[in-house]
């Protein structure tokens, strides 16, 4: 649906976007991750056509920015980190002017009732904009974004700024548009992208360090197991009763809880599950095991790894 | 482009700018033609006009300080260049609406002209002839502005310096007289704003005084979609 090839783009020195390739398929929701300044929005306003790349090309399904910018941007639908929204305006007003001015050839009411039912911003429907909060504001550009039902949406950081209760609300909304709509979603929120996104793309310094699905990229990055452990008995003889377990790769007492446990960490290799073996060493031994938590490793963990690294994870499409 | 120009248009109306350009105007306007037509006893409007010639240039960058330069600084300008619109669409279609204010602004010159019929019959076609020209003069002026609105995000920085411009385009003939190097003197009056004005305000209508404003209007729209063009190049 859309396709990013070869992108690069200078500001003066300075190097924004270097070198990123990617493909969105239809229906697809991908999340675009990276620390401030990485990219993000800049590769964003490109695929949109509000910047110009310095070289590279962007098709957005079928239509060249470039050469055909009126086609592809009439497939988009953007809610860039700043929603354009008119503060003199209401609510009403807005849309229909957005309505207008995509030129969409929908039923006019019909439409923006549907917009504005699906982004829940029916009661501030005759509001000014400027009077709005912060999460409305939000809603009301995501709301610009969809008029039209363009076949593609681009948000750039859509949680930013709103409260806890918000941020879960527009999660919820945009993985539900997800189902009817490609979505390009920036954040550098890893939970976030985590929790909506089928695919990820890592972008550091303006370099894709990362294209592969969720689920692979904390579990590529890791490469074993991680056990979290509070037992009950003397740290040696625990210690060393783990470490005769079959799989253990490294065992390390992290500390004494509070309650008079030792809490360890226990790292296996990838392809044992070493839970029930665990359990009968320490039955053996007479350690009662009071918990027993599995530390896989997280967005977090594997984000930090791979802009540090700047490895490219195994099963990355490009 | 139409979405755009209705935009505009609330824009100035509920903002109140456009209450404010059309009240100065009709507050010097009516000034101008009591003093020139009524205490004067004559039906001849044309001194009227040409007070009002500084009037229009120093109104003007008022009407347009927001027009670009507001786009910019709220980021709304991401809105309108993301559209399925092309960039030519959006710069005439906010110059049209500032346009539209100013050519209300113009209706007050009929409701003197009716007042002058009260007494004496006007004389129709010189007062057309005159707003006509202060037409011209007025989207020339509008031009002007929209392409110093856009290239700030500021729009104090816009009128201020828009007034700038209004305030050497009213002295430039006096700064022509004033210059002893014959080449340059007659640059400066060639590209006099008064000389073409004076025309219609006599009640010529030439053909050069109609081409020199809309060449000012397109070159400086052209100039202000290249700002645009540039800005996405940058």
């Amino acid at each position: 649906m859309v396709e990013v090839k070869d992108l690069v783009k200078r500001y003066g020195d300075k190097l924004a976007v270097n070198n990123v390739s990617f493909t969105v398929d239809s229906g697809e929701v991908l999340g675009f991750l990276g620390p401030n300044g990485a990219g993000k929005s800049t590769t964003m306003n490109i695929i949109t056509g509000y910047l110009s790349s310095t070289s590279g090309k962007v098709t957005v399904d079928g239509c060249e920015i470039l050469d055909n910018p009126i086609g592809a941007k009439s497939k988009i639908g953007y809610l860039p980190e700043l929603p354009p929204l008119y503060m003199d305006m209401t609510v009403k007003r807005y849309l229909q002017f957005v309505f207008d001015l995509k030129k969409v050839t929908l039923p006019k009411e019909e439409h923006l009732t549907e917009v504005c039912r699906v982004t829940k911003i029916t009661d501030v429907y005759d509001r000014l904009i400027k009077n709005l909060s912060k999460g409305y504001r939000q809603r009301v550009g995501l709301a610009q974004a969809l008029i039209g039902n363009p076949p593609v949406l681009i948000l750039d950081e859509p949680t930013v700024g709103l409260d806890p209760k918000q941020i879960i609300e527009m999660r919820n909304l945009i993985r539900g548009l997800g189902k009817k709509h490609t979505v390009i979603l920036s954040s550098h929120v890893l939970s976030e992208v985590q929790a909506i996104c089928d695919r990820i793309i890592v972008i550091n310094n303006g370099k894709l360090v990362a294209n592969s699905a969720t689920k692979e990229i904390s579990g590529n990055v890791a490469g074993y197991h991680k056990l979290e452990l509070h037992i009950d008995g003397a740290t040696s003889r625990v210690i060393s009763a783990l470490k005769t377990i079959d799989g253990v790769v490294r065992v390390k007492k992290v500390m004494d809880t509070v309650d008079g446990f030792g809490e360890y960490m226990v790292e296996s290799r990838k392809d044992t599950d070493i839970r029930k073996p665990v359990f009968h060493a320490m039955a053996k031994i007479d350690c009662p095991i009071v918990m027993m938590k599995s530390a896989e490793l997280s967005l977090e963990d594997a984000f930090l790894k791979l802009t540090k690294d700047g490895i490219p994870v195994k099963g990355g499409k490009k | 482009m139409s979405a755009i120009y209705r935009r505009e248009m609330y824009s100035y109306f509920t903002s109140g700018i456009a209450y404010v350009v059309l009240t100065v105007f009709t507050l010097f306007s009516g000034f101008f033609f009591m003093m020139n037509c009524l205490v004067s006893d004559t039906s001849s409007m044309t001194s009227v006009f040409v007070n009002m010639f500084m009037v229009v240039l120093l109104l003007l960058p008022i009407l347009t300080m927001r027009l670009f330069s507001e786009d910019k600084k709220q980021k709304t300008d991401q809105g309108l260049l993301t559209a399925p619109v092309n960039l030519f669409q959006i710069v005439i279609g906010k110059y049209l609406s500032a346009v539209t204010v100013f050519a209300i602004s113009l209706i007050i010159f009929i409701l003197d002209a009716v007042v002058i019929s009260f007494f004496t019959q006007p004389s129709w076609s010189m007062i057309f002839s005159n707003m006509l020209g202060m037409f011209l003069l007025g989207s020339a002026m509008i031009a002007i502005c929209c392409f110093i609105s856009s290239l700030t995000e500021s729009q104090v920085v816009s009128a201020v310096i828009g007034i700038a411009v209004g305030l050497l385009i009213s002295f430039l003939d006096t700064l022509a007289s004033a210059v002893p190097i014959d080449f340059i003197a007659s640059s400066l009056k060639s590209i006099s704003f008064l000389t073409p004005y004076q025309n219609f305000s006599v009640g010529i209508i030439s053909l050069s005084s109609v081409i020199f404003f809309l060449s000012i209007c397109v070159i400086f729209l052209f100039l202000t979609i290249r700002v645009y063009e540039k800005r996405r190049w940058s």
